[in-house]
């Protein structure tokens, strides 16, 4: 119960967002506590990645507000938004590192941005970013010599470089061979704890998320479809849970997409 | 019928909004500017990408048409026996109109597509999005450098081409056809005037730099982000900056060197 009693760092409240007439959260509330890990879960296509872009304001929704230590972050100025935003890191699917730069460039990308350290600090503060993901040596490599796992890794330094209060992952663990899944995994947890972190991970990998989540809010078609501790989901008796936590083909979430009946889908061209 | 009628008012107000949202940029871009003095460093970087990368192709084109002008010049003026103009005709040709128009035309197709590729895919892999993230405004740190860069790499190139055009004329004229030097040079000098033919080629191709050069961020910033999506913006770069170099260069002819 420990994760309930923490305070509350960004609170969702009665989100709407549409894209054309496709509507992606429909009334959608929720709290994220500050320095827990919290999941956000669902099927791929049910607007994960846009909850993100939400919270970190790249996106605006139709209704609703998203508050950040009480600040409606769509409502700031862009000036008050990019302030808030030194304290976010974010970490893309992709990594989103800069093709131009070298690993060291990039993680020292924003401190010479925001900064005006002299550059035996900068030099110093990237080698100890680098280092928490276990990339110094990896220091003089371009992106396009980096593996899918290391890429996340160097971007996981550069979203730390201005040591943010939060940290939002977008699918960290997509595409990773089996060892740099165990390493972000481990990454993501040892970070948020050594550094005091709020994390917010967006991902559809069930295992991995529940190793390391304090909090699952589950999402389908646009509403929060469970929140819980991982333990809890475990035991949730709702079929729909039940089904995405065991990743069974069939339940809820139908195997087949809808159809007319498959006989007369057969025989009807004969008719 | 009706339906025909809705797809192409549709399609009007696609391309309207798309030029309002063109215009936006244009406008945030210029706001941006001042504050770009204070990192000098990054226009160089994109003034060499931009600019000097572009030396190649833009010389050795100003050399051949250069060469080319002299001799057709020479086939036309010779029945007339007026073979001293041909200094002349090459240098007003080259820095009234050719350099200008030819310059842009191959900016367009070497730097502008090359911006709007960069631009697109640096959007599709979340680059610009990733530098939103960290606050930093990709407009200021990736749009504006690039768009100065092309403003100011293309008077010089163009400048360069038409030099280079005059030395090829001169090569073809007085080396190849045996044409007195004296006659070329000084006919050049006295014919060609300084604000009426220079400073308007020098107008001319700073607009073309503005046009193209906004057409190729824009196209990058505004694709579809998707290899299909560059794809299709950088061609657009391409025949978009070409038409507005040539319908440019008819009005802004029609202003400076009408007599009507």
């Amino acid at each position: 119960m420990e994760t309930i009693l923490s305070p509350t760092l960004i609170e969702v409240r009665n989100l709407t967002f549409n894209r054309g007439s496709r509507l992606i959260f429909d009334n959608v509330d929720l709290d994220i506590r500050r320095g827990k890990i919290t999941a956000i879960m669902g099927p791929s296509g049910t607007g994960k990645t846009t909850l993100l872009k939400l919270i970190g304001g790249q996106l605006t929704p139709q209704s609703g507000q998203v508050e950040i230590e009480g600040v409606n972050i769509h409502r700031l100025s862009r000036p008050d938004l990019y302030t808030l935003r030194k304290k976010m890191g974010m970490l893309f699917q992709s990594g989103a590192l800069l093709t131009d730069l070298n690993v060291f460039e990039n993680v020292a990308f924003p401190l010479r941005e925001h900064t005006r350290l002299p550059e035996t600090l900068i030099h110093h503060l990237v080698l100890m970013k680098l280092q928490a993901v276990g990339l110094r040596g990896a220091r003089q490599l371009m992106p396009n010599e980096l593996s899918g796992g290391m890429a996340r890794r160097v971007a996981l330094a550069r979203a730390l470089a201005l040591d943010p209060m939060m940290i939002l992952y977008d699918e960290p663990f997509t595409g990773q061979d089996p060892i740099s899944m165990g390493v972000l995994v481990r990454l993501i947890r040892s970070i948020n704890e050594a550094l005091g972190l709020t994390s917010i991970i967006v991902s559809h990998d069930v295992q991995e998320t529940l190793q390391i989540a304090d909090w699952i809010y589950l999402i389908s078609n646009g509403k929060i479809m469970g929140a819980g501790s991982p333990q809890e989901l475990q035991q949730s008796t709702s079929a729909w849970v039940r089904q995405f936590i065991q990743a069974e083909s069939d339940g809820p979430v139908p195997f087949h997409y809808p159809a007319p009946a498959y006989l007369d889908d057969l025989l009807g061209a004969f008719s | 019928m009706i339906n025909e009628l809705q797809k192409i008012g549709q399609q009007v107000l696609n391309s309207l909004e798309r030029l309002g949202r063109a215009q936006l940029f244009l406008s945030q871009i210029l706001a941006r500017l001042p504050s770009l003095l204070w990192r000098p460093k990054l226009i160089v970087a994109q003034v060499y990408s931009v600019g000097v990368l572009s030396l190649t192709i833009i010389s050795v084109s100003g050399l051949f048409v250069g060469m080319v002008l002299g001799l057709q010049g020479y086939n036309t003026l010779v029945n007339f026996g007026a073979t001293d103009m041909l200094g002349v005709v090459v240098a007003l040709s080259l820095v009234r109109e050719l350099g200008p128009v030819l310059t842009s035309l191959l900016f367009a197709g070497r730097a502008g597509s090359a911006l709007t590729a960069e631009i697109g895919l640096m959007k599709t892999t979340e680059q610009l999005a990733g530098m939103e993230m960290m606050a930093v405004d990709p407009i200021q740190r990736v749009i504006a450098p690039r768009f100065l860069a092309g403003v100011l790499a293309m008077p010089l190139l163009a400048a360069l081409f038409s030099a280079i055009g005059i030395l090829g004329g001169h090569l073809v004229v007085v080396e190849l056809l045996e044409i007195d030097a004296g006659a070329f040079w000084s006919q050049m000098q006295d014919k060609t005037e300084f604000v009426e033919d220079i400073l308007n080629g020098v107008i001319k191709s700073l607009v073309f730099g503005i046009v193209v050069t906004w057409i190729a961020v824009f196209e990058g910033y505004d694709c579809v982000p998707t290899s299909e999506g560059i794809s299709r913006a950088t061609t657009r770069t391409v025949v978009y900056s070409s038409l507005a170099t040539l319908a440019l260069d008819f009005i802004l002819t029609a202003l400076m060197f009408s007599t009507v």
